[in-house]
């Protein structure tokens, strides 16, 4: 219980995923303008990451390894991540309307989305079990809707702050999360 | 030959991966940490990029229209899981210090907005040399940024020491790193400030009314990075027009 509780708070906050790993930078900037956007999108990314680990380990664990196939890891993973998206959102639209509404938007956008693939194959190289990799996969990805809640709240702020010119549009945005990084490296005397 | 030439030099200045069109940011960021690092990830990504454009290339007119994006994942991700192998094997050590993010060169956006918009609308050769073109810019942008984190945050440039250190103890003067460069936070800071300059650039050189190619890389949804034709769906559901 211990050990799934670090992996959690390390995956979440201590290695947090955009802030210090880097992964998943474009929608973290992309769509990080509003709020109720931003929720949506880390909404639709813990959905995703979650079945996607739990997906991959199974098929890592009971088809690549007793087959000897383990150097197929990333073009099985890229696939399954791929198909199970759309599969998700095609699901999704039949049977939870309601959740589709406010997350279908944002699905497609995932896809490519590097920080779903980091986690499965995070969960390869670390030898997580299967229940392991589902909370990493849950740490990582509430890592993410963390990140980008804040920096949302912090962008719709800073709209109506007077920026030099060429400061406008991204590169604030980058500050903001240089700053935000500073803050979150106070996290890694946590574990 | 001519055309070769002119796609070498759009890769590496017209339409510069890194600096022009913000494509690939996620390894930008992550292993920028040295030059050295730099380097390594951007001549991968090359050797990637090539050699995935010259498939997608040869085999265009075979793969039918609609399973494009699923036959375009499995070529970058063989070519992918070959070169992690080779680095595994002859440079170990990059490949310590690289870690997960070469595997992660399946999702650069460089690779999949390359095959879809230039190799498999075009012959071999030409898409060879886009690749080459491509790679070596991106290799430069990684490079580039990679030596300017690696002098602040070290005072050393490919694992030299540039800038004489200050030694307290023996109560020598010199140069004191700013370690910070070579942690997350100056990642998004350095790139905090080469887009800025590049917004710069960019409004100088509207004032005077040239065109500068847009950046397509992080915009508003990145659906993502040359497969917006398809809204991200990577698999046919037989309802796209």
């Amino acid at each position: 219980m211990k050990e799934l509780l670090i992996i959690a708070i390390g995956s979440a906050l201590v290695n947090n995923v955009v802030l210090s790993q880097f992964l998943g930078i474009c929608p973290f900037l992309g769509v990080s303008k509003k709020v109720d956007t931003a929720a949506g999108m880390g909404g639709a990314v813990v959905f995703v990451i979650t079945i996607a680990s739990l997906v991959t380990s199974l098929i890592y664990k009971f088809i690549l390894m007793p087959l000897g196939f383990e150097y197929l890891q990333t073009i099985v993973f890229i696939l399954i991540i791929a198909a199970l998206v759309q599969f998700v959102e095609m699901f999704l639209k039949k049977a939870m309307p309601p959740l589709y509404n406010a997350l279908g938007v944002y699905l497609p956008l995932i896809t490519t989305n590097c920080a779903v693939l980091g986690v499965a194959l995070t969960n390869v190289q670390k030898e997580y079990s299967i229940l392991q990799g589902i909370i990493n996969g849950i740490g990582t990805s509430v890592g993410f809707l963390i990140a980008i809640v804040i920096m949302a709240g912090i962008r719709e702020k800073i709209e109506y702050n007077d920026i030099s010119e060429s400061f406008q549009g991204t590169p604030i945005v980058l500050v903001t999360a240089t700053l935000m990084a500073i803050a979150f490296c106070g996290f890694s005397g946590l574990i | 030959m001519n055309n070769c030439t002119e796609r070498i030099y759009n890769g590496l200045v017209k339409e510069n991966p890194t600096f022009v069109l913000m494509l690939g940011m996620c390894p930008t960021l992550a292993v920028t940490t040295s030059a050295i690092n730099g380097v390594g990830m951007g001549l991968s990504t090359t050797v990637v990029l090539v050699l995935s454009n010259m498939l997608i290339s040869m085999l265009r007119k075979i793969i039918p229209d609609s399973v494009r994006m699923p036959a375009f994942i499995v070529v970058v991700a063989s070519f992918v899981t070959i070169v992690q192998f080779l680095l595994e094997g002859f440079v170990p050590s990059l490949y310590a210090s690289l870690g997960i993010y070469i595997p992660l060169i399946v999702v650069n956006c460089i690779i999949l907005g390359r095959a879809e918009s230039y190799a498999s609308k075009n012959p071999v050769l030409p898409s060879i040399f886009d690749g080459i073109g491509m790679g070596l810019g991106f290799t430069v942008g990684l490079a580039a940024i990679g030596i300017v984190r690696e002098v602040i945050g070290t005072g050393a440039i490919f694992g030299r020491q540039l800038l004489p250190l200050a030694d307290a103890a023996a109560g020598k003067g010199g140069y004191v790193p700013v370690t910070i460069f070579i942690l997350p936070p100056g990642a998004f800071l350095v790139l905090a400030f080469l887009v800025a300059l590049q917004n710069k650039v960019r409004s100088n050189a509207a004032k005077k009314g040239k065109k500068v190619p847009e950046a397509t890389g992080c915009g508003e949804g990145c659906a993502s990075c040359g497969n917006s034709a398809c809204g991200g769906k990577v698999f046919p559901t037989g309802n796209e027009e």
